[in-house]
């Protein structure tokens, strides 16, 4: 089991449903993200081109937080889900500086948090929370290794691209073009 | 335990409880099931969400001690699919704000200086049943409006028409969607209506004309974009800036602003000329078409491009792909569409070209809503006012099909020609200051006032002048009316509270009954309390407040003899205008003395070192209502204004300064602003997000941050057909410092 998300960028408005619904679902305190949204304008006017993307942590199969942290906090769950276990960190924020995504935070109770893919709400087989709200269904979650799944369909038919492939981190947050 | 741990405990657990049993208990009335932990438990109560006019229908969770804690879609609803958008996800925000309104307060101090004292609501209800008794008593009952946005204006409408007054307006119609209406009922017969009638899902191209969603979050229609253009549809945007739908299109007419009703006049003309419109359905259903034909033989692309800037190719290629997919088509009427004054006449353009293509009443085009016929708990016949808000204005604005918010407010300001003004105001839920143009003139009609009673949730610039303000919980804390809107199939929908109200705060229909009784009017509202007035209601149309609460949402089925596309045949059909047929040739217009066909009228341009201002939506945010909420602020806390980089090389402008605005009248913006240097907007215009430069200090998070638009809308072009505010004829320079003149 692979759990991996694809974010349609043709579909996505930008609207910041995701992060808001992420806040409220996690309990993630006011002032802090752990999904947030890009925009890139590109041309002069009017020739222009504008990607939205919503972003997270890519929950890389090669994740450097992993490798970088002292006491394991970071580890790989489930379906290769990237987990912070917070009573095992320090707050030394090791990963915060190796992650090329800048995904992670401290949280205001000193431990370092990010995006889990919901685990909570995936293990009951829901989508995470982002993916359930997302007013254009421009984000898709599911399992890279069942080829039926929308996601594996969704990339196997469309053009795609990840963020810093050249990072060597294997992210599995893929953006659909 | 609180969310972060049980999380925790679930990653710990991982694959091991890997679908479970299922979240809610759907027989059950109150939904309890067990969560991943024992101990954890949440509820969830049916709402639907006032933090926009879409009232999507949704869940409010709450966990096991009570608290709320997320609001979710409702499946079966119409307006949401399931699915919210960030404000309606946000809205605990509304709850949790703790600068809302906490108790009744009576001004002590001048109006608008923000000075008043707590009061009890029986106090509270005595200040205002005096006041209106007394207005009554010296001026007539009519002389009393409510200004209202939101669920409880009905509770308030029904108060003053008890007392004896049927001016009852909403800044939603003149200064927002009034002349697509008129344009729309001039036309059909019929208006677009809200939610708005069109077909998007289905359709095969969808035009739009300055509307921009995606940034404006209109959950229906965002969501059905995004499944049209999965299906191939294309869409093709009219904006002089590039919008976030401009770049989903196919076709983004950057169009020099002020200037669209020459582009559909040339659309109509080469869609005419080239015989590309739907034969069968003008000659069959439409009136006036060789009038049409012979108003725009004249308007070629080329007169066209030399008004709009936008190449007669470009025109002609747009043109036919609007006839390649008729009638599965939408030129769509927008809803903010108060621009430059002659907004109905461009709002009958669009409802005219979407006529030339066969849409409405067509699958992809324009269908026929449907709604419940849904009773009133029953009350006395209400008191026929001897007066209306259209007295003070004697032959003008006479296809206005609603009260203008404008007009009563310039119809307060005290005059010599009239008899008598409005001295009494009740405003809920919209705060005028920021919603009505021309502040000054806003002002002065306040400073006339005998009375200002304001219900809101939040502080807000018009709480400071109000004589009397009225604490309303929020819609998470309170029953309302059942939602019964018109939607491609019929639904009601329940609000309940999810959460007993914080502070001493009550809802609008308590408020309003309160009043009635306190001034003898009690048996207007003949029901002990909302859930009896709401299972009566229920009961007539074989539902009930318990099977409501269970399910939310409940649909009903169409009448077969009413189709949801009555034109897809080409059956008989009788429109409600003058002939029956649509009306290409307005027969309405030409009796009350408008233009039976719309002409293209040159509008102001900016002055030399001026830009035209406009202005827009963001994503996650409505107006002042959302303007403090923290979950919401969270993710955008303050506007900036749009320059083009032309532009701000010629001023010198940096990315992320603060500067000021100044219009063409001198009015400079209470606020500065942040600048924004995108290549995203035209160099002829600035851009800024509208519900900003919040100047009322007891909004902790909005107070100070950003600019507001309305201070710098003075100039306003009223259109005559039915008085609605455009408002994009104010230009703006840019200053460096507060209060001074620029020295070069």
């Amino acid at each position: 089991m692979r759990y991996a998300m694809a974010v349609d960028t043709q579909k996505c408005v930008g609207c910041n449903d995701c992060v808001v619904a992420c806040q409220t679902e996690n309990d993630v305190p006011i002032g802090h993200c752990r999904d947030w949204i890009v925009e890139v304008t590109t041309g002069t006017y009017p020739d222009l081109g504008l990607e939205i993307r919503s972003e997270r942590c890519n929950h890389c199969a090669n994740a450097p937080c992993v490798r970088t942290c002292p006491t394991e906090a970071s580890h790989y769950a489930a379906g290769g889900i990237v987990l912070v276990e917070e009573d095992e960190c320090i707050g030394c924020k090791a990963c915060i500086t190796s992650c090329p995504y800048d995904a992670r935070f401290i949280h205001p109770e000193g431990y370092v948090d990010k995006c889990t893919f919901c685990i909570h709400r995936v293990e009951k087989g829901q989508n995470p929370a982002c993916v359930s709200v997302c007013p254009t269904h421009a984000m898709i979650f599911g399992n890279l290794d069942d080829p039926n799944s929308d996601i594996s369909k969704a990339m196997a038919t469309r053009k795609w691209k990840s963020l810093i492939p050249e990072a060597g981190t294997e992210p599995k947050v893929f953006y659909l073009l | 335990m609180n969310r972060r741990e049980f999380i925790k405990i679930a990653g710990v657990g991982a694959g091991s409880l890997a679908f479970a049993t299922p979240l809610f208990d759907f027989s059950k009335e109150e939904i309890l099931a067990p969560d991943a932990h024992p101990g954890m438990y949440s509820k969830r109560t049916p709402t639907y969400c006032e933090i926009c006019f879409w009232k999507c229908a949704g869940w409010v969770h709450t966990n096991d001690k009570g608290q709320i804690w997320k609001i979710t879609g409702n499946n079966d609803d119409p307006h949401s699919n399931g699915r919210l958008c960030p404000r309606g996800t946000g809205g605990v925000g509304m709850y949790t704000d703790e600068d809302r309104l906490k108790t009744p307060l009576i001004r002590t101090g001048e109006r608008g200086k923000q000075v008043f004292r707590e009061a009890t609501w029986d106090e509270a209800f005595t200040y205002i049943a005096d006041g209106l008794k007394k207005i009554a008593e010296e001026h007539g009952p009519e002389c009393v409006a409510l200004f209202t946005h939101g669920s409880g204006g009905k509770y308030f409408g029904d108060l003053i028409k008890a007392y004896g007054s049927k001016n009852i307006a909403a800044p939603s119609y003149a200064q927002c969607r009034g002349p697509r209406e008129v344009g729309f009922i001039a036309t059909y017969g019929e208006g677009v209506q809200s939610p708005e009638r069109v077909d998007i899902r289905d359709t095969r191209c969808l035009v739009l004309i300055g509307s921009h969603f995606g940034e404006n979050m209109h959950n229906g229609p965002v969501q059905e974009i995004a499944q049209a253009t999965g299906k191939g549809a294309t869409i093709i945007t009219v904006d002089p800036r590039f919008s976030t739908v401009a770049s989903k299109s196919k076709f983004w007419l950057p169009i020099k602003p002020a200037t669209d009703m020459a582009l559909l006049l040339a659309w109509m003309h080469v869609i005419i000329n080239e015989d590309l419109y739907d034969k069968e359905y003008i000659e069959k259903y439409a009136y006036g078409f060789e009038d049409l034909k012979a108003h725009v033989a004249q308007m070629t692309p080329e007169w066209a491009y030399g008004i709009t800037t936008i190449k007669p190719e470009v025109i002609r290629e747009t043109a036919r792909e609007m006839a390649n997919a008729s009638p599965r088509v939408i030129v769509h009427p927008g809803r903010h569409v108060t621009w430059y004054g002659d907004d109905t006449q461009r709002l009958r353009a669009v409802a005219m070209l979407n006529a030339l293509l066969g849409s409405w009443g067509r699958r992809g085009g324009y269908y026929y809503p449907a709604k419940v016929s849904f009773k009133s708990f029953p009350h006395p016949a209400f008191p026929k006012p001897a007066r209306s808000w259209k007295d003070a204005f004697p032959g003008k604005y006479k296809l206005a099909g609603l009260a203008l918010a404008s007009g009563i407010c310039d119809a307060t300001v005290p005059s010599s020609e009239r008899d008598c003004s409005f001295k009494g105001w009740i405003v809920n839920g919209t705060n005028l200051i920021h919603t009505l143009p021309n502040q000054e003139n806003t002002l002065k009609a306040i400073d006339a006032l005998d009375l200002m009673v304001v219900i809101d949730t939040m502080p807000m610039e018009i709480t400071g002048y109000a004589d009397v303000i009225l604490p309303e919980c929020t819609y998470l804390e309170r029953y309302d009316n059942i939602r019964v809107g018109p939607h491609r199939e019929p639904t009601i929908a329940l609000r309940m509270p999810a959460a007993k109200p914080k502070y001493n705060t009550k809802p609008a229909w308590w408020m309003a009954k309160g009043i009635a009784e306190k001034m003898g009017l009690g048996h207007y509202f003949a029901w002990k309390d909302i859930e009896e007035k709401l299972e009566w209601e229920l009961k007539q149309v074989g539902s009930s407040l318990e099977e409501m609460k269970r399910l939310g949402v409940k649909k009903f089925q169409r009448d077969d003899d009413d189709p949801l596309y009555p034109m897809e045949d080409l059956d008989d059909f009788e429109f409600y205008t003058n002939t029956g047929k649509i009306e290409l040739y307005s027969t309405a217009m030409e009796d009350e003395g408008y233009d039976p066909l719309p002409k293209y009228t040159a509008h102001e341009e900016p002055p030399y070192g001026y830009y035209r201002l406009i202005y827009g939506r963001a994503p996650m945010h409505t107006f002042s209502r959302t303007a403090n909420n923290p979950n919401l602020t969270d993710l955008m806390d303050e506007n900036s204004v749009w320059v083009n980089p032309k532009v701000a090389q010629e001023w010198d402008l940096k990315n992320g300064q603060y500067l000021w605005l100044e219009n063409q009248d001198g009015v400079v913006s209470k606020t500065p602003i942040k600048v924004r240097i995108t290549e995203r907007i035209r160099f002829d215009s600035v851009y800024m997000v509208h519900g900003f430069g919040h100047t009322n200090n007891k909004l902790t998070r909005a107070y100070g941050r950003g600019a507001s638009d309305a201070d710098l809308i003075t100039k306003v072009h009223i259109d005559p057909v039915m008085g609605g505010t455009g408002m994009r004829g104010n230009f703006v320079t840019f200053r460096f410092e507060a209060g001074k003149e620029l020295s070069s």
